[in-house]
């Protein structure tokens, strides 16, 4: 029985489409969600034989909340310090597909200066051609993380004591990656 | 040269605060220079109808001052377990707009002087979280002066402990502003 090899996408390099894609995250806060998105992203995915890389960021300073104020908060010092850490960094060499289309990532994630291994699980679509003579894949990835594991640690205690903002935190990216066809 | 600007929270002439910053000047090593600010009591009561251009004399002048600094020093009495209300109405008048204000990604440290047994400690943690609301760069650190009243003599620090914990403070935060220099150089 021969063994058949799935790679992520047919091979080639594959640029980000950032109007079509989104990077976000989702925090519990208080009684509900906290959720913010980054408006400048890049992205990368390399795929040769049966390896695939991929490479992707997001800068602070295009955070987008619902209030300025908050915006400002999350680029202090207090949150990603958008000054000395501009940038939010993952790369991978690792990505694993069954035959359902989920998607299983190990790479790195750098946050605030801080790199850490992390593990992205998601789904990628069957390649489509779209209108304009590319073809196209999306891939939609989810990684929970510990914020205070990157040094990403403030909090403001409840009148209860607990704390309002919790520590795990979901990054959302919804990815939508094209190559000349 | 790091250019650190000190504030006292209190106003009063004799104040254990002041002094402490005076006595930081002159413990500063040869490449800090700390500026004691004194108007401070000048800065009107924050007022959104008065917060308008041209700002109050008094806040542009503080609001300069804090621009021009590389650092700013906090000396902080404890007034009912709290910041004071005048130093808490200044940093209020300094928030705004909080995007763009003049504390945002400053180095900045917090001191201060009680005469009671804990060095205005508590003042101290929440002046350091309004700064950091703010978005300075607060270093963590603390240092208390307790029983104010017998550190001092005529306004002149007599504790030695003290004296060298100011200095390691102002090279701690002229360290902060380097790096802050050497991140911008780099982007």
């Amino acid at each position: 029985m021969s063994t058949q090899i799935l790679t992520i996408a047919p091979a080639g390099t594959w640029s980000l489409d950032p109007v079509h894609s989104s990077v976000g995250f989702e925090v519990p806060y208080l009684a509900g969600t906290f959720k913010g998105e980054f408006h400048e992203i890049g992205a990368g995915l390399t795929v040769e034989d049966e390896r695939a890389s991929l490479e992707g960021s997001a800068k602070v300073a295009s955070v987008d909340v619902k209030d300025e104020n908050l915006a400002a908060h999350l680029q202090s010092p207090d949150f990603f310090d958008a000054e000395r850490y501009p940038e939010l960094r993952f790369s991978a060499d690792e990505i694993a597909l069954d035959g359902d289309r989920n998607v299983s990532v190990d790479g790195e994630l750098t946050i605030k200066g801080v790199t850490k291994p992390v593990t992205v699980t998601g789904t990628v679509t069957a390649p489509i051609a779209d209108a304009w003579g590319n073809d196209r894949i999306g891939l939609n990835l989810t990684a929970t993380v510990d914020r205070t594991d990157f040094g990403v640690s403030w909090n403001n205690p409840l009148p209860s004591g607990e704390p309002s903002l919790a520590n795990d935190v979901t990054i959302l990216a919804d990815l939508q990656f094209v190559k000349a066809g | 040269m790091t250019r650190v600007l000190g504030i006292s929270g209190s106003l009063r002439r004799d104040s254990h605060n002041t002094s402490l910053l005076r006595a930081a000047a002159e413990a500063a090593g040869p490449d800090v220079e700390l500026e004691l600010y004194d108007g401070l009591k000048q800065v009107p009561p924050y007022d959104e109808d008065d917060d308008v251009h041209p700002r109050p004399p008094a806040v542009a002048r503080l609001n300069a001052a804090i621009e021009e600094a590389d650092a700013v020093v906090f000396s902080t009495p404890e007034y009912n377990s709290s910041i004071p209300g005048q130093l808490k109405n200044a940093i209020d008048w300094i928030s705004r707009p909080l995007a763009t204000n003049a504390l945002r990604n400053k180095p900045v440290a917090v001191v201060g002087a009680s005469t009671g047994g804990f060095g205005a400690v508590w003042a101290q943690a929440e002046l350091r979280k309004v700064l950091a609301v703010l978005g300075a760069r607060v270093l963590d650190v603390e240092l208390p002066v307790p029983h104010a009243h017998t550190r001092f003599d005529e306004g002149d620090l007599t504790d030695e402990e003290i004296r060298a914990a100011l200095t390691e403070v102002l090279e701690t935060l002229a360290d902060e502003v380097r790096e802050r220099e050497e991140a911008k150089a780099v982007a």
